[in-house]
């Protein structure tokens, strides 16, 4: 499994005598802000994607960005790795340590600092859980839009490392796009400012570069994010259908009519099923598929749209449409979306979330191919996915215990995501790359590409200790991996097969 | 098509090196690709040219012209998809006629400084109008490019999907990179749909109440799209479903603004932009700012301020930094002087590092956004 890392394959590094290593953390950290036994150490092995796991040599929990740095430069002096880790709530093992790492930790760095209604503005450290920042900011009528799945316990830098989505993208955009200010650390020791109070700041756009970097690049110590006005009104509408292709359909069609949902999600047979049992959320069992759409807004412009919506689902042959009756029903259509991944645990053993985007309207063939794959393979797949941005969660169900069984989950994902990747889509949409899909970045990019990201690492991390084995695969790696063909296909029609 | 057939003279290359069928269909990235890597061999500087709208935008760079222009034609737009893909060259204008006819539009609005103006000098000049603070930037807009990369490599980051979060964000960096680090060959914008309805409003109100207003107007969930300040007046506009422009105009009160006031500040008409020396300030709009020394306007809901002035520019600069901001000299500077706010010394050498990963021979534009780089 990619859990374990190969001299071959991977940036690897010499290893350091351990008391040295000890006693330069030791000088920088507070006393309780080391952990060095195997017990301690033992929590901190593993991220979201729980099937990786491996110890790091130390963990550092500094307290402000002074300690960080303080951390950063004994690792550089040393030569050893840093792996950053905000809630550890991450599905792609970003936050998976690396052999002889000191494991990085944030989440004492959770204060918030200050928020400027006025600016609509949030200052915050990065250990702050995302959902807390709404909290705050709820008293003067403001929120922070982007709300990944785990938004009630992953932290803001997290997001930042991973540009985080979730079900309000489709709107409100990602991480990227509601970040204003953050200060970093780089591995030998500098603190940027990137971004600032103003709308852009001179030279490249560093910030943008920074989000969704994965830790490769730098360390975030603060953060600004932009906060929204609560919106006036907000309705959720579920659309059921005979046939998923028709629910597929209606999503492209939705957006072309010039409606941009708050949300627009999909679930199949399989997982609404599952979701139903689980949550009672009063969803058609018997559906092919159904999509949740939420509209907000001022309250005429979204009862007037959600009427267009129920039309376009009406035309492609909605077999049931129907409004949320009052919030507590909203509520529990979305309680049933959200609990849809822990009620799997009643079709299998275990499942394995993927992360894909492709073109919208591309949605019917891929859903098919899904299909397809999934009997080829033996392993049920079932489909909740943000439908309005293309980006698809298909869960495969396996059984852990099985002999092969992970490796064959594995096996269905990688072939999955080349799929998005032939469809013109990409390998994450946001988990990230992290550890998980290291093979499959052969596969969406060039051999000029992939030198192209070490480069722009190198220009943060000449020494390569941030992160390594993450996010960008080694050239080795992709050879070994056997992608290369993909490449010199892609190359030769170089706009033909992106749509 | 037709320049780019009829007139030697306008082709981005000595003729010969260019098959006809290649400026029929519009695609010339072999030919550049090829140029480029010519330009690295001899480390001898490009200078990238789309329309030649923007020359005055940056500090001088002397090179050969790369001209762009021929390299053009949108390659995908399906409204569907909220994303259209075309070659750096494409006329803005054409890309912008291509949404309006099903609808949309680009959300940043950018100035369109004549009509020779390409795709890929509006993503690499990186500006954007009214609608900026209300809708983003382009580097929000933008989903992925292909850039050749200054070994002549054409290196496609990011993609047509909106969430991608494959690989570092390579392609929002040459937004606002003035072509420093690479030649954009094609360019995947996402796109909005147009609003329903459209109104502005226009106010007798002098600045420091005019922000107070649109401050408070900024705390409700309204569908504003614009609010500038001429000086005299405030303008807001808005745009989305009838009824809720329709309320909020009728609150707001005020006198009817034309939507020309909206195209000529987008579009850099109005007469403040013939000052001989053309400032553009950039700070947060709730911040406390002395008196602007000459005459000013303000856009982006005072976040970004234009002034004609000849005070020394440490002057200018100066009030900007101290309200959290900085100070570019959009026009009128003179030859070797600093256009963009100098940046600290660990983020000006990160910049040199990054321009060496794309561009190690240095030939893209160089010294254009800072000496050096």
């Amino acid at each position: 499994m990619l859990d374990q890392f190969d001299v071959a394959l991977d940036p690897c590094f010499p290893p350091v005598d351990r008391a040295r290593l000890l006693a330069a953390l030791a000088a920088v950290l507070p006393a309780d802000g080391l952990i060095d036994k195997t017990e301690g150490l033992r929590v901190y092995e593993s991220d979201g994607l729980a099937a990786y796991r491996s110890l790091p040599a130390a963990v550092a929990l500094p307290r402000d960005a002074g300690e960080v740095r303080g951390v950063l430069r004994a690792c550089a002096s040393l030569g050893v790795p840093v792996v950053a880790r905000g809630a550890g709530t991450g599905l792609s093992g970003g936050a998976l340590p690396s052999p002889g790492c000191v494991l990085l930790s944030l989440s004492r760095m959770s204060a918030i600092l200050a928020i400027d209604a006025d600016a609509r503005t949030a200052r915050v450290q990065p250990g702050v859980r995302n959902l807390a920042i709404s909290e705050a900011a709820a008293a003067h009528g403001l929120f922070y839009a982007p709300d990944p799945s785990s938004q009630l316990a992953c932290s803001i830098g997290g997001n930042v490392a991973e540009n985080a989505g979730g079900v309000h993208c489709l709107k409100y955009g990602l991480t990227v796009h509601n970040v204003q200010a953050m200060e970093v650390i780089t591995l030998t020791g500098d603190r940027l400012v990137l971004g600032g109070e103003a709308l852009d700041a001179p030279g490249y756009d560093l910030m943008a570069l920074m989000t969704g970097s994965e830790g490769l690049l730098g360390v975030v110590t603060e953060v600004t994010v932009r906060l929204l006005p609560n919106a006036e009104h907000t309705q959720v509408m579920l659309a059921a259908f005979a046939d998923v292709r028709a629910a597929g359909e209606a999503v492209a069609a939705i957006i072309a009519a010039g409606i941009i949902p708050a949300g627009l999600e999909m679930m199949d047979r399989l997982a609404l099923g599952a979701a139903e049992a689980h949550t009672h959320a009063g969803y058609p069992t018997d559906a092919a598929a159904i999509l949740l759409c939420e509209l907000d807004g001022a309250k005429d412009d979204v009862i007037a749209d959600l009427a267009r919506v129920a039309a376009v689902c009406e035309a492609h042959g909605a077999t049931e449409v129907r409004l949320a009756r009052g919030e507590a029903e909203r509520r529990l259509f979305w309680a049933g979306r959200k609990g849809a991944f822990p009620a799997m645990g009643r079709l299998a053993p275990d499942y394995y979330c993927i992360d894909g985007t492709i073109p919208r309207r591309r949605l019917p063939d891929v859903l098919e191919a899904i299909e397809r794959l999934s009997a080829r393979h033996g392993l049920a797949v079932a489909n909740v996915f943000h439908a309005g941005d293309g980006n698809l969660h298909p869960l495969i169900l396996y059984d852990a215990n099985q002999d092969g069984g992970i490796e064959r989950a594995e096996a269905l994902g990688g072939a999955i995501l080349e799929l998005c990747v032939a469809m013109g889509g990409t390998i994450t949409g946001e988990h990230g790359v992290g550890r998980e899909k290291i093979n499959q970045m052969c596969t969406q990019f060039t051999t000029a590409e992939i030198e192209t990201f070490h480069a722009i690492k190198a220009a943060f991390d000449p020494a390569g200790l941030l992160n390594p084995g993450k996010g960008i695969p080694t050239l080795e790696r992709c050879v070994d991996h056997g992608a290369m063909h993909v490449h010199a296909g892609r190359e030769s029609f170089a706009h033909l097969d992106r749509f | 098509m037709g320049p780019c057939m009829s007139t030697p003279d306008a082709s981005p290359l000595p003729i010969s090196t260019v098959s006809d069928a290649a400026v029929a269909t519009g695609d010339l990235a072999e030919a550049l690709a090829d140029r480029v890597r010519d330009a690295s061999a001899r480390r001898a500087p490009l200078r990238i040219v789309g329309g030649d709208t923007k020359a005055f935008l940056g500090r001088r760079t002397d090179g050969e012209p790369l001209e762009m222009s021929c390299h053009r034609g949108v390659i995908a737009y399906d409204p569907s998809e909220l994303v259209i893909t075309a070659r750096a060259g494409t006329p803005i204008t054409e890309v912008e006629a291509q949404l309006a006819e099903r609808g949309q539009m680009l959300a940043f609005e950018p100035p369109v400084l004549g009509e020779t103006s390409t795709l890929g000098g509006v993503v690499a000049a990186g500006l954007a109008g009214p609608r900026r603070p209300f809708a983003g930037a382009i580097r929000d807009s933008v989903l992925g490019v292909t850039v050749l990369n200054g070994r002549g490599a054409a290196l496609r980051l990011g993609g047509t999907v909106f969430k991608n979060v494959a690989g570092f964000d390579g392609f929002r960096l040459m937004a606002g990179a003035m072509g420093s680090l690479g030649v954009l060959l094609d360019v995947s914008l996402r796109v909005s749909p147009v609003a329903a309805a459209e109104a502005s409003r226009s106010l007798e109100l002098g600045w420091p109440a005019a922000r107070t207003l649109i401050t408070g107007l900024m705390r409700r969930p309204l569908p504003l799209t614009g609010a500038a300040h001429d000086g005299g007046r405030l303008h807001l506009r808005f745009a989305g479903a009838p009824q809720s422009v329709a309320a909020i105009t009728a609150e707001v009160g005020g006198e009817e603004t034309a939507e020309a006031f909206w195209q000529d500040l987008r579009h850099r008409r109005p007469p403040l932009f013939a000052a001989p020396r053309l400032w553009r300030l950039s700070v947060p709009r709730t911040a406390e700012l002395g008196e602007p020394p000459g005459e000013w306007l303000r856009d982006w809901a005072g976040g970004e301020i234009w002034l004609g002035s000849d005070a020394p520019a440490e002057r200018v600069r100066t009030l900007a930094t101290d309200a959290g901001g900085h100070a570019t000299l959009y026009r009128g500077a003179a030859p070797d002087e600093q256009v963009f706010t100098p940046l600290p010394a660990p983020m000006l050498t990160l910049h040199q590092r990054l321009k060496a990963a794309f561009d190690p021979a240095g030939v893209f534009n160089p010294g254009r956004v800072y000496e050096g780089l």
